[in-house]
């Protein structure tokens, strides 16, 4: 059977860990702004906005990790905003999330337009080449699946294991997860929610957005309006998936990416001939959702998650 | 304390005054606190202990007045300026996350948050150490969602003696505590305040302020209005302090009991996580009595009341109600059936916040007596908050405004009257004052009282022994989903009962009802 063969080659699996590295920064990011009790829906806008951030500034001249940080520092501007809103005005978490989707979207396209009027396809950048890491590269399988992946995707895994370790051992981390069990817990020890909250938010954010500039860093070498497409909502559902725990998320996260790339490759099978190729597309979203409902039954949501805290009230 | 005016003063307020627009909430109150000195804060509600606990804390500023801890002035308006002084506060709705462990909880906010590691092992040994030098056993591995109440209280108190705590303020700590653990409570504050800790113990029990102050001050709207030493002051005083004016207590005298209306045979109903369902339980409501149901939450009360609502079905044992057993048991059978229910959360069950009064008013009965042919009749519905407004003394500015905006009180009032206007035979009342004052607490049990004289069966569900030994002819305990025999009225003392409370007594009982022991 092909199947055996896919799941057995280390180009599937090197593509699954590539397509899931966008959504490793992105589902940190969400993670984190969760924890502390914020849902940000932003995140489809702000991966656009970094996405876009990223690439334009190393056309313009930065180095690429140049251009990791401008996409990092727009995502957290628009954390920022989100975070003012919905923390100390207390405003509605969908209603800011999803204005700031619109709003980074559109901004976007309208920036877009007006640094390149005359252009018709986007100009190309360099972007970031794999590299071999010295003796894991040459393992059998995993070698050539994981460890010659762009430097990128190696700082995907590496934050999560640092958002991990920040989070468990840490006494920031604690209070951030403090700040979305149980605010008043967190204010009753004369810590400012309203600072951890927006904190995390600001930040979640600038990974959001690191994980758009991947698609255009490292995925891509350009920038087109509908490369982001839905990967935001997806990091949404990992979150769910991953019991709001980085290291199942990052799990998910490569699930979620080993389907889209088994979709791609069993349109070239024999059963691709037959079934219409949406069927396919279809594929990962339809078994994100099978998984999302068999993994999460139990997870603990955080227990201020998207409550507003307000001072002084019970 | 014939030692305590010598003993230092670890806090002084000066003159404290705050205003909320017009309404005052503290007027130029001023006391002090010694070294190894209990004080107790009495006080109705809406007194003014919390805005003044709040402006200790920095949670708000005062308009007048001055405060100074261990003789330096503390800044307004800083939360952690009391803290880092060491001032602990337990409040009376805990400030712990349930899924985080007990030592995270303890922990939090300890450090600064740019400390690189939380050093969990130092932490724990510490948190052991503490806990065995004040006899507060509690495993700082633990889930807090997975405490008893008892439990997450000592927590709370390990969080203020882990933070070197030299004045702990207690909120009402004992309202969730079996006898024998408020007992336990004491001896704790007792070690502690020998070794110089000082003690704000706010609370409406005026025996335990009795037992553990040596100083009580009354706060009357806003107003330190009296200051006695513990020793020179009684229950009936303090009473009459707090509310300004001879308290009496709605007096309930033994009656026979009628015919039972509701009776369970060998009833039992599955586990529900952690709760405890029924087991085996064999129970009687009797016309005209009321039946006290005393017992820690968490121990099966929900799944009786859960059972009598018509929530959820016994898996095993009979019921029977007016001597027949219902064909289908739901909650529309238990209305249909006459039993009526004052919800145990107020605010969580019984009201919807941001309904007006008359909303609320109809809440059960919108549908049959409040339309017709599918059209609200809200002439109708309003005419009866307004009656019930003026029949239960519901203070309130009318009946058009949302319910979020009344006292706990004047809530249960019109829950209490929208229940007993539909004359119901069975009456389940769900810890009815449960966080209510002197005023209303006498109000509600005045018209339970009334309630029993004209024949209704009354469930009583409370975790206050003083509220469950006045005002039931009979008494049950249940511990573990397991009832203990019918106790009549005076034939117990608190202890007694406690032990009962604590799950002693029921192996032996068991056996003689043959009430299998679930392993």
């Amino acid at each position: 059977m092909d199947l055996l063969d896919i799941l057995l080659s280390a180009s599937f699996w090197a593509a699954a860990i590539r397509i899931a590295s966008p959504l490793i920064f992105a589902t940190l990011g969400e993670l984190i702004c969760e924890r502390a009790g914020v849902l940000n829906l932003g995140i489809e806008g702000i991966m656009v906005a970094g996405a876009f951030a990223g690439w334009i500034a190393v056309w313009g001249g930065l180095p690429l990790w140049g251009g990791v940080a401008v996409a990092m520092l727009t995502g957290m501007m628009l954390g920022l905003v989100h975070s003012t809103l919905s923390v100390p005005f207390g405003l509605s978490q969908h209603v800011v999330g999803i204005g700031l989707t619109l709003l980074a979207t559109s901004l976007t396209f309208y920036t877009y337009r007006v640094v390149l009027p005359e252009v018709s396809s986007p100009p190309k950048i360099t972007a970031f080449q794999p590299y071999e890491v010295p003796f894991l590269s040459e393992l059998p399988l995993i070698g050539p699946a994981i460890f010659a992946q762009t430097p990128l995707t190696y700082a995907g895994f590496i934050l999560a294991g640092l958002t991990a370790v920040i989070l468990y051992r840490t006494p920031l981390g604690l209070a951030v997860r403090a700040a979305g069990e149980n605010p008043s817990a967190v204010a009753a020890q004369g810590l400012s929610v309203t600072a951890i909250r927006m904190g995390a938010v600001t930040v979640g954010s600038g990974f959001m957005a690191v994980g758009g500039a991947f698609l255009t860093l490292s995925a891509f070498d350009s920038f087109f309006f509908d490369m982001v497409n839905g990967r935001g909502w997806i990091c949404i559902a990992l979150v769910v998936f991953g019991a709001w725990k980085p290291g199942k998320a990052v799990l998910g996260a490569v699930l979620f990416a080993a389907f889209d790339a088994l979709q791609i490759r069993l349109q070239q099978t024999g059963i691709g001939a037959v079934v219409p190729y949406q069927v396919f597309l279809m594929l990962p979203y339809f078994l994100s959702i099978l998984a999302l409902v068999l993994m999460s039954r139990r997870a603990e949501i955080p227990a201020a998650l998207m409550v507003p805290f307000n001072k002084g009230e019970r | 304390m014939s030692n305590s005016e010598k003993a230092q003063v670890v806090l002084r307020l000066q003159g404290i005054t705050k205003r909320f627009g017009p309404v005052t909430a503290n007027a130029d109150v001023s006391f002090d606190l010694h070294r190894g000195e209990v004080i107790a804060l009495l006080g109705e509600n809406g007194a003014g202990k919390t805005t003044l606990m709040n402006i200790l804390f920095g949670q708000y500023t005062a308009d007048e007045g001055a405060i100074e801890l261990f003789g330096q002035p503390l800044p307004p308006g800083a939360p952690r300026a009391a803290l880092d002084a060491g001032v602990g506060m337990v409040h009376q709705h805990f400030t712990l996350a349930d899924n985080l462990t007990v030592w995270e909880n303890i922990v939090l906010g300890v450090d600064h948050l740019t400390a690189p590691t939380l050093k969990a092992r130092q932490v724990k040994s510490r948190i052991r150490d503490l806990a065995e030098r004040f006899h507060l056993k509690v495993d700082p591995n633990a889930r807090v969602g997975r405490l008893t109440v008892g439990e997450r209280q000592r927590v709370e108190i390990l969080k203020a003696l882990y933070r070197d705590a030299k004045i702990l303020i207690l909120d009402e700590p004992t309202a969730v505590l079996t006898p024998q653990e408020a007992e336990a409570l004491f001896t704790t504050l007792r070690e502690a305040i020998s070794s110089g800790l000082s003690v704000i113990f706010i609370s409406h029990k005026l025996h335990e302020v009795m037992a553990i102050s040596h100083r009580v001050l009354v706060l009357r709207h806003g107003q330190l209005v009296a200051e006695r030493a513990t020793k020179d002051t009684n229950r009936e005083e303090m009473a009459a302090l707090m509310v300004g004016a001879e308290v009496s207590a709605p007096s309930i005298e033994a009656r026979a009991a009628g015919a039972p209306l509701l009776s369970l045979r060998a009833v039992s109903t599955p586990d529900q996580g952690a709760a405890p369902g029924l087991k085996a339980l064999n129970f009687e409501l009797c016309a005209g009595q009321i039946t006290g149901l005393a017992g820690v939450s968490g121990n099966g009360q929900a799944a009786l009341s859960d059972l009598l609502s018509g929530l959820i079905t016994p898996s095993a044992g009979e019921m029977a109600l007016h001597g027949s057993s219902p064909a289908r048991w739901s909650p529309r059978a238990a209305i249909a059936n006459g039993i009526a229910r004052i919800p145990e959360d107020r605010h969580k069950t019984g009201t919807i916040a941001d309904f007006d009064l008359t909303e609320n008013a109809i809440l059960e009965t919108y549908a049959t007596r409040f339309s017709q042919r599918g059209w609200m009749d809200w002439g109708k519905a309003r005419a009866f908050a307004e009656s019930l407004i003026k029949g239960y003394d519901v203070r309130c500015p009318g009946p058009d405004i949302r319910i979020r905006l009344l006292s706990g009180g004047n809530m249960q009032k019109l829950i209490l009257g929208r229940v007993l206007e539909e004359n119901p035979d069975i009456i389940l009342a769900n810890q009815p004052v449960r966080g209510l004052d002197i005023g209303a607490v006498n109000y509600v049990h005045g018209e339970l009282a009334k309630a029993r004289a004209r024949g209704a069966a009354v469930l009583l569900i409370s975790e206050d022994l003083d509220e469950i030994m006045r005002l039931s002819d009979v008494i049950h305990v249940i511990s573990e989903g397991r009832l203990s025999p019918a106790f009549a009225r005076g034939t117990m003392r608190p202890e007694e009962l406690g032990s009962w409370m604590a799950g002693h007594g029921f192996d032996s009982h068991g056996m003689d009802t043959g009430a299998p022991d679930a392993a």
